[in-house]
């Protein structure tokens, strides 16, 4: 399930700093569980969390197996202009999903 | 894998294989991080620099019903402007089967110096946060967690 | 003693107060049991994980299923509104079969008789993700399940499950839930096991899931064997626990440690 939940602020004040909510499904699999026959779950889990806003990375977080399942991220950034906000998590085994919103900021 | 898990599998299967008695479903220890592998993993992020404890604000709650998912917050106080802001806030724990657990990397465009998330401690234990300013110095804050676990042993 | 309260009680068709259930004013919530943090990932639909089962859901309300080609939002419209109480409701009398089903039954009666499409494996992704949308929109409103006649002698059923010895442990649901609320197993506050919250998502797993897992889990806590999935065992225990729940409000989808 990619499914994700973003909780932007549809608009803002230029120059507000602004709070950004972000929720995507992964279960982050460590790496360190055991299947009931003793072999070992290999590692399966989002790497990379990186958010651009009209293209220029404003905030970036390197996430390793001690993410919780479900990764929620909560930043700032800056309301510099209106535009469009992207979301993009990459991980293991080619996990890649991308998200966008966008903001109005007068 | 560590090698110190390394030998424990091995004396354990040696030990099963001379049939000493040993159970056959035994579950192998994780790899676990100590304060030392969490020493390591901090130098190997931030190099020979000094940390100086303040500065940086680790918000996790004292105790927790469950380990799996712990509400993790970070902040340091910064105007961050293009000449002086937090470049970064790095978190480890001490008791994890690794000590690295998120890094957040901010610049000017972020406003504020401020991150949160949920992360997995797998015992009881001390996690830390380190702070790295566009200046080159280096902050640290951390915080003792109780994890308890839920009582009954599930299976399915 | 309590053996030969629950025969008297399945004699009378009103329900009647048990000795050793909780008062009504005690009646608390696993919520009121959490702490803090645990209390806000709930409250926040934008940080509660159990709403990306329910994102997933609607979209899911939407597909058009099965031979029939047809949608949930086909026969049911828009769920905002005609599926308000439906959860709250849950177990229901189900005419055709004879017996209460519970919410995920419900869901899979419509796809086999209604879209004519497989039902949905217990606890799979998208029966967990339609429940989890059907019960939002109870949220909010009082637990009210139907007993009467036709649903009487499988809430006694539940209610006799619940305060049975089970396991190996040799413990009955009312000795911790009833009687030792509060009070605390290994570090953790017991609840009163009421299913205000469901299907919600449980720290423990990392995932959503149904009430009748956590039951499962229970039994597997006391060493008893586990009821299968579906099992009418199961269902009488979850009418019976909503009945017991009566007039609480609906949190789904909750989150539990």
């Amino acid at each position: 399930m990619a499914s994700a939940l973003i909780n932007v602020p549809a608009r803002a004040r230029r120059g507000e700093v602004i709070e950004i909510k972000t929720l995507i499904s992964h279960a982050m699999e460590t790496g360190y569980r055991r299947s009931q026959l003793g072999a070992r779950i290999p590692r399966d889990i989002i790497r990379l969390f990186v958010c651009t806003y009209n293209g220029t990375e404003v905030f970036r977080a390197e996430l390793h197996p001690a993410i919780a399942a479900n990764p929620f991220i909560v930043f700032s950034t800056v309301a510099t202009e209106s535009g469009t906000l992207a979301f993009h998590w990459t991980g293991d085994n080619g996990f890649s999903v991308t998200e966008s919103a966008r903001i109005t900021v007068e | 894998m560590s090698r110190k898990t390394s030998r424990r599998e091995f004396l354990l299967t040696a030990g099963a294989a001379a049939g000493f008695g040993l159970a056959s479903v035994i579950a192998v220890e994780p790899a676990r991080a100590t304060p030392v592998a969490m020493e390591e993993a901090i130098r190997k992020v931030i190099g020979s620099a000094r940390v100086t404890p303040g500065r940086v604000k680790l918000d996790v709650p004292p105790l927790v019903e469950n380990g799996n998912t712990v509400p993790l917050a970070v902040s340091a106080e910064s105007p961050m402007t293009e000449a002086d802001h937090v470049k970064a806030i790095h978190v480890f724990t001490e008791k994890n089967p690794q000590p690295d657990v998120v890094s957040f990397r901010f610049g000017p465009r972020a406003g504020r110096a401020r991150a949160a998330t949920r992360v997995r401690l797998a015992d009881t234990q001390t996690v830390v946060a380190i702070a790295e300013l566009s200046d080159g110095s280096f902050w640290s804050a951390s915080a003792d967690v109780v994890v308890t676990l839920p009582a009954c042993v599930e299976g399915v | 003693m309590r053996r030969l309260w629950v025969l008297v009680g399945a004699a009378s068709i009103a329900a009647s107060a048990f000795a050793g259930e909780i008062p009504r004013s005690e009646r608390r919530s696993g919520y009121d049991f959490m702490g803090r943090e645990t209390r806000a990932m709930q409250d926040d639909d934008t940080a509660n994980p159990g709403m990306l089962w329910v994102l997933e859901g609607e979209s899911l309300w939407s597909r058009k299923s099965g031979a029939a080609a047809r949608a949930c939002a086909d026969c049911h419209g828009d769920a905002r509104t005609t599926m308000k109480g439906v959860a709250a409701r849950h177990p229901s009398f189900d005419a055709a079969l004879g017996r209460p089903v519970n919410l995920e039954q419900r869901i899979n009666r419509c796809r086999t008789e209604r879209q004519n499409a497989p039902p949905l494996a217990s606890e799979s992704r998208d029966l967990l993700a339609l429940s989890a949308y059907v019960a939002r929109q109870s949220r909010g409103m009082p637990i009210e399940v139907a007993i009467d006649q036709r649903t009487q002698p499988f809430l006694d059923a539940g209610r006799a499950t619940f305060h049975r010895r089970q396991g190996q442990l040799n413990l009955a649901c009312s000795q911790c839930h009833d009687d030792h609320w509060g009070r605390r197993l290994a570090g953790n506050v017991i609840p009163q096991a009421h299913p205000t919250g469901y299907p919600l998502y449980r720290l423990e797993w990392q995932s959503l899931g149904s009430l009748q897992r956590r039951l499962r889990n229970c039994l597997v806590g006391i060493r008893a064997e586990p009821y299968d999935y579906g099992a009418p065992e199961l269902v009488d225990l979850e009418l019976y626990l909503m009945w017991r729940a009566r007039g609480m409000t609906i949190e789904a989808p909750a989150v539990r440690p």
